[in-house]
């Protein structure tokens, strides 16, 4: 099957060749950085993680969203996302495997990587979080291979993928629970510090992923002809709708907390974010951006579905996917270590060359997804035509 | 004979008895320094009165500690590599000074490290035990196996550990050849001076103090100092609130 990713017209060919020039550079900018260290990057003593650290986190979000095509799909026998689930499956694996690449380009010993399997620390939330990532990866590999495998072979599935599809719906919930933890558990860490992160996590992880899922089916019915079902991305974009909402509720109930209670940990955090401290608001005009984004998303999803609107829909699933990626790719984990144990404020900005490595892991994304996409859409042609 | 001495080195002869037939047959500059120095909970003192009065030290603590332990002088602040260094007392005890009791001390430079918490965040969340707390209460690193995550960095509320953002090697004026220098991408910090521990010799920074405003000692042991200090005199720790109790206390006027 595999044969099939590389095989296409000049127009294709032209696409993948493309996208290896930011994995190139990216690469060439990582070589850099091996050999002078993490300190060619923005981050500092200070704000210790930054950009890959939340690029991870945003897209463990993507990754875990993939539950929510699969569990009505397989769960509730939900027909209309019979074209749509595979695709998201694949988005999960090409997630995962964007989120290890930015893990690892963050570690200072990418070498020793492997210490955390040879010296396996279970009180260690990371630990725990790398077991599921790689775990996820797996499930999702497995199933969307071998469901796609019978597709083409016009054959039942075989019946031990079916314990392995209801393990990845709790799979799912559990990678962005534990990457939560990963923040929540922190002593001293304010805006961290606080139960309502992990189930934000998964609010913006819920409407984000289907997001990105309806603008990939939209690109692959411009790009390729590829009918997703104007059905299922109605359901998908209820799905998001309720998310947001859910994740806005999150957003309001944490600031009532902060700020009626006056305790000055754990308001400042959100100060900085919001209105800026001490001089420092660079994050001010993002997070605002942020907000207003996912507020204006909600009525125009509600009216794209009303109306099935596509052009609505694809805005709104853009407002959804920028807002929630300036929540958690930018504001969450700088803004989480902007003040510092001792009070002082430091702000954060990603270098040229941290940039163009992370640029170079999401195009390695660009290009596994469009191969996993090619394999689908040559698969269902087939079946479709014979 | 050598065998003897080999056993003695590796501690195995701890046994008082064996111990001093060894020291009638080893020659005595086998056996020195004196033997290991050990404690049921490792605790220091830093008496707030004596150090803030001791204007002309210039930073004698900070200057044994990085010379000792090949700290590297970085001169950017945000790359910067430090054990043990002063900080406002505003910002190490945030909560605790209002502006009748130690408000004297919110402007004061006041000594900052490693607290060598009994109940450490940075050991708990090491996915490699790459930093670890010895039954004596020492929070050790092991600068081999640490993969350079920082996230005992982000678990530390107290902004103890550094991290080598760059090579340190070339920013250290003087190499200390009994001391491992360490490499860029890992995490370090203040380790209670356990190798001279071992060698029976105090911390650096608590000898270096010209005005002894440091004490060391076995918070388990009645005897030692730094209980006589805690008995007698009004301490405070950094952030008790968040239940890491820390062992390292300040002692202020009352
Ligand atoms: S002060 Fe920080 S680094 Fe030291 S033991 Fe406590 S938590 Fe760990
Ligand atoms: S940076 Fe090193 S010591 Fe710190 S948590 Fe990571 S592996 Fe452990």
């Amino acid at each position: 099957m595999i044969d099939r990713a590389l095989i296409g017209r000049g127009r294709y060919q032209l696409w993948l060749a493309g996208w290896l020039i930011p994995v190139g550079v990216g690469l060439a900018c990582y070589l850099f950085q091996s050999a002078h260290g993490l300190g060619i990057t923005g981050m500092g003593r200070d704000v210790i993680w930054g950009f890959y650290v939340a690029q991870f986190t945003f897209l463990v979000g993507i990754a875990a969203s993939a539950v929510m095509v699969v569990a009505p799909f397989y769960l509730h026998d939900c027909r209309e996302f019979a074209r749509i689930v595979i695709l998201g499956e694949f988005l999960a694996v090409t997630a995962v495997i964007l989120c290890l690449l930015h893990i690892f380009v963050d570690l200072g010993q990418p070498a020793r990587v492997l210490n955390v399997l040879l010296h396996p620390s279970p009180g260690s939330v990371m630990f725990w979080d790398m077991i599921v990532l790689t775990g996820y990866l797996g499930l999702n590999l497995v199933i969307a291979w071998t469901t796609l495998d019978c597709e083409r072979n016009a054959t039942r599935p075989p019946g031990w993928i079916k314990p392995l599809i209801f393990l990845s719906i709790p799979w799912a919930v559990a990678i962005h629970t534990v990457t939560a933890f990963l923040y929540s558990g922190l002593p001293g860490r304010h805006l961290w510090l606080t139960a309502v992160v992990a189930p934000r996590f998964l609010a913006t992880a819920f409407s984000s992923g289907p997001a990105l899922l309806v603008l990939l089916c939209l690109l692959l019915k411009k790009a390729a002809g590829f009918n997703a079902g104007d059905e299922g991305l109605r359901r998908l974009s209820h799905t998001i709708v309720y998310a947001m909402i859910a994740n806005l509720f999150f957003i309001f109930v944490e600031c009532f907390t902060a700020f009626y209670s006056g305790v000055p940990s754990h308001r400042h955090d959100l100060q900085y974010l919001f209105w800026g401290l001490d001089g420092h608001a660079v994050m001010v005009p993002w997070m605002w951006l942020s907000l207003l984004m996912a507020v204006a998303s909600i009525p125009i999803l509600l009216c794209s579905i009303r109306r099935g609107n596509q052009r609505r829909l694809a805005l709104a699933c853009g407002l959804v996917l920028i807002s929630t990626w300036i929540d958690k790719g930018l504001g969450f984990v700088a803004g989480g270590l902007a003040i510092s144990p001792m009070g002082t404020v430091t702000s954060y900005a990603p270098t040229v060359p941290e940039l163009l490595i992370s640029l170079g892991i999401y195009a390695v994304g660009v290009l596994l997804l469009t191969l996993f996409y090619r394999i689908v859409l040559s698969v269902r042609a087939e079946t479709e035509s014979s | 004979m050598l065998k003897l001495t080999l056993l003695a080195a590796a501690g195995i002869a701890r046994r008082q008895p064996l111990l001093a037939a060894l020291a009638a047959v080893v020659p005595s500059e086998v056996l020195k320094p004196g033997a290991a120095l050990k404690a049921g909970r490792w605790a220091m003192v830093i008496d707030l009165r004596k150090c803030l009065e001791s204007k002309d030290c210039r930073d004698a603590c900070a200057r044994a500690c990085h010379m000792e332990h090949n700290v590297p002088n970085i001169a950017n602040p945000q790359h910067e590599v430090k054990w043990i260094w002063r900080e406002r007392g505003a910002h190490l005890f945030p909560e605790q000074l209002d502006e009748f009791s130690g408000a004297a001390l919110a402007d004061q430079p006041i000594p900052a490290l490693c607290n060598h918490c009994a109940n450490p965040p940075c050991t708990r969340v090491c996915p490699t035990g790459a930093t670890f707390k010895r039954t004596d209460g020492i929070v050790v690193m092991d600068p081999h196996r640490c993969i350079g995550c920082r996230f005992c960095m982000a678990a530390c509320p107290y902004g103890s550990r550094s991290f080598n953002w760059e090579d340190p090697r070339p920013s250290l004026k003087t190499v200390n050849p009994e001391y491992p220098t360490r490499g860029k991408g890992v995490v370090e910090k203040c380790s209670f001076c356990d190798e001279r521990l071992a060698q029976g010799r105090l911390p650096a920074c608590v000898e270096a103090c010209p005005r002894g405003a440091m004490a060391f000692g076995d918070l388990r042991d009645e005897q030692s100092p730094v209980v006589k200090l805690l008995r007698e005199n009004y301490s405070i720790r950094r952030m008790p609130e968040l239940g890491t109790q820390p062992a390292v206390y300040y002692l202020v006027s009352k």
